[in-house]
């Protein structure tokens, strides 16, 4: 019994790192490609219209409730201590720090990441993957790098609107539900919101997109067999990265606690 | 001139070429027949460089391209043309920029010369005025036909077949091999045509190799392969369903007869 579950979890430990090796060289290969040229940069404006408009309204619409989920869910708590006033700032900074670039993510991760794995899994199984290659043409350079710069670029463009979003639904539930007057309100999310908040919050959904990239283009150029293998790497994919933007955002969490607070 | 020496390549186990041997000639069209998984498509992809033999010698041009670097074989796989069994085309893209795909990616052409070259290759293929098709409209022998025309925009020395004839009705099969054959006689390449279809092998072979167990077991002009002596020759020339071919399938899945 013992025995099996030692095994089991010895597994379970190489196979992340066997995939953590494999991503690196994905993002080493990446990287390389998105430095030397030729560079295209229709591709990159091409899948950067995909990511931003594309997912804008999703993302603002769920941070708009999650803005006025927190203000209800705070105000259950502050009005027992009389602190409804500082319901704005804690709407504010956990908008900014966590939850706009996270939820973000996560949300482009279901959407884009698993369209990515989707249509380069589709790619590979009709050879069109192959045909690339038979042309001379790098599939890394063609595929992946517009993609990892497209949301490398958008994912933070698109936190800053989650978290303006939902900084109003939170202003919707205090203005017309706590009698917070709208000045009170702005000022406090003001006077809360620092730059190192702001800084923090966004340097970390570059990372997040850059991992949503790559984790999808992977996925979707190790598909095997046919439409069952899509269906299956695009599961994969959109799991795989939400267990890695919740890890990296742990990561960062503790790097910024110790840089910030050392 | 290609060159093929002693090449081997394994999938999980499975031997799928096991030394095999084959020389085809500048301006030749070599025909390759055989059983499915008898390592007739992995040879050409071999050759093109998308998949990597275990061991063995390809030579291109007189160029060893196993175990070249990806930048060098680049330059190789210019002169080359693949035409995908199921024409590999491109979903995003429509028609024409399918076709002009390498000559935008390398930008080399003006965008009148590149029009020009794009409607010159599709009405090598016959299929004139249809640039802003998408490949999903398309029928299965049209985008064959269009993949072919893909290829034939990139000039390539060398023209590679993978099973051009398969799921089209036998009028566009025959259209496909006239086509194969005036390619040939126009623009003097070098082919070779993977196919399980016997009358096109025989309509556009200058020779013909039959692939059996990942080897060559019988090279010859089509004359010579329609007369050969070799039992699984013959069987696989005749299509019948009886013979050692299928003995030895018998014996390997371990039926009994």
């Amino acid at each position: 019994m013992i025995r099996r579950l030692v095994e089991k979890t010895g597994a379970l430990i190489e196979e992340f790192f066997r995939y953590a090796g494999q991503l690196t060289i994905l993002f080493a290969q990446t990287v390389t490609c998105a430095i030397t040229p030729p560079f295209s940069g229709y591709r990159f404006l091409w899948q950067a219209k995909r990511v931003g408009p594309g997912s804008f309204f999703i993302s603002s619409l769920v941070a708009l409730f999650v803005g006025m989920i927190i203000a209800l869910q705070m105000a259950y708590m502050m009005l027992k201590l009389s602190g409804e006033i500082y319901i704005p700032n804690v709407i504010a900074v956990s908008l900014t720090r966590e939850l706009g670039p996270v939820l973000t993510a996560l949300i482009v991760a279901g959407r884009i990441g698993a369209g990515i794995t989707a249509e380069i899994g589709s790619m590979v199984v009709t050879e069109q993957v192959d045909a690339l290659r038979a042309f001379a043409i790098n599939p890394v350079r063609y595929l992946v790098v517009p993609r990892f710069l497209a949301l490398a670029v958008m994912l933070p463009v698109l936190t800053v609107f989650a978290v303006l979003v939902g900084i109003f639904g939170g202003f919707l539930i205090c203005y017309y539900k706590l009698g917070i007057s709208h000045i009170m309100y702005w000022q406090m999310v003001v006077d809360s919101v620092g730059l190192k908040d702001i800084v923090t919050g966004l340097a970390k959904t570059v990372f997040f997109g850059m991992i949503i990239a790559l984790v999808g283009c992977f996925e979707g150029l190790h598909v095997r067999g046919g439409a069952d293998g899509v269906g299956r790497s695009t599961t994969l994919s959109v799991v795989r990265s939400f267990i890695m933007i919740i890890m990296f955002d742990c990561f960062f969490t503790f790097i910024f606690y110790f840089l910030f607070n050392a | 001139m290609i060159e093929i020496a002693n090449l081997y390549k394994t999938f999980d186990k499975v031997q799928v070429l096991n030394g095999l041997n084959l020389t085809v000639r500048d301006g030749e069209t070599k025909v390759i027949i055989g059983r499915s998984g008898a390592g007739k498509s992995v040879l050409l992809k071999s050759i093109v460089g998308i998949v990597a033999p275990d061991s063995g010698s390809i030579k291109v041009g007189g160029t060893e391209v196993v175990g070249l670097s990806e930048h060098a074989y680049n330059k190789v796989r210019k002169n080359i043309g693949l035409v995908f069994q199921g024409g590999a085309l491109f979903d995003s893209l429509n028609v024409g920029e399918n076709i002009g795909f390498v000559l935008d990616e390398f930008g080399r052409l003006l965008p009148e010369a590149r029009r020009e070259r794009v409607a010159h290759a599709l009405s090598l293929v016959g299929m004139k005025g249809i640039e802003e098709m998408m490949p999903s409209q398309l029928s299965g022998g049209m985008r064959k036909r269009v993949s072919l025309a893909r290829v034939l925009c990139m000039e390539p020395k060398i023209l590679l077949y993978d099973e051009p004839t398969s799921e089209v009705d036998p009028i566009t099969a025959d259209a496909i091999n006239s086509l194969m054959m005036e390619m040939h006689d126009k623009l003097k390449v070098t082919s070779i045509v993977v196919t399980h279809d016997m009358t096109t092998a025989f309509k556009i072979a200058d020779s013909v190799a039959m692939f059996y167990h990942g080897q060559v077991i019988a090279d010859g002009t089509p004359d010579e392969i329609r007369n050969s002596r070799h039992p699984v020759v013959q069987q696989f020339i005749n299509g019948r369903a009886v013979g050692p071919v299928t003995e030895d399938e018998s014996m390997k899945f371990g039926h009994v007869r």
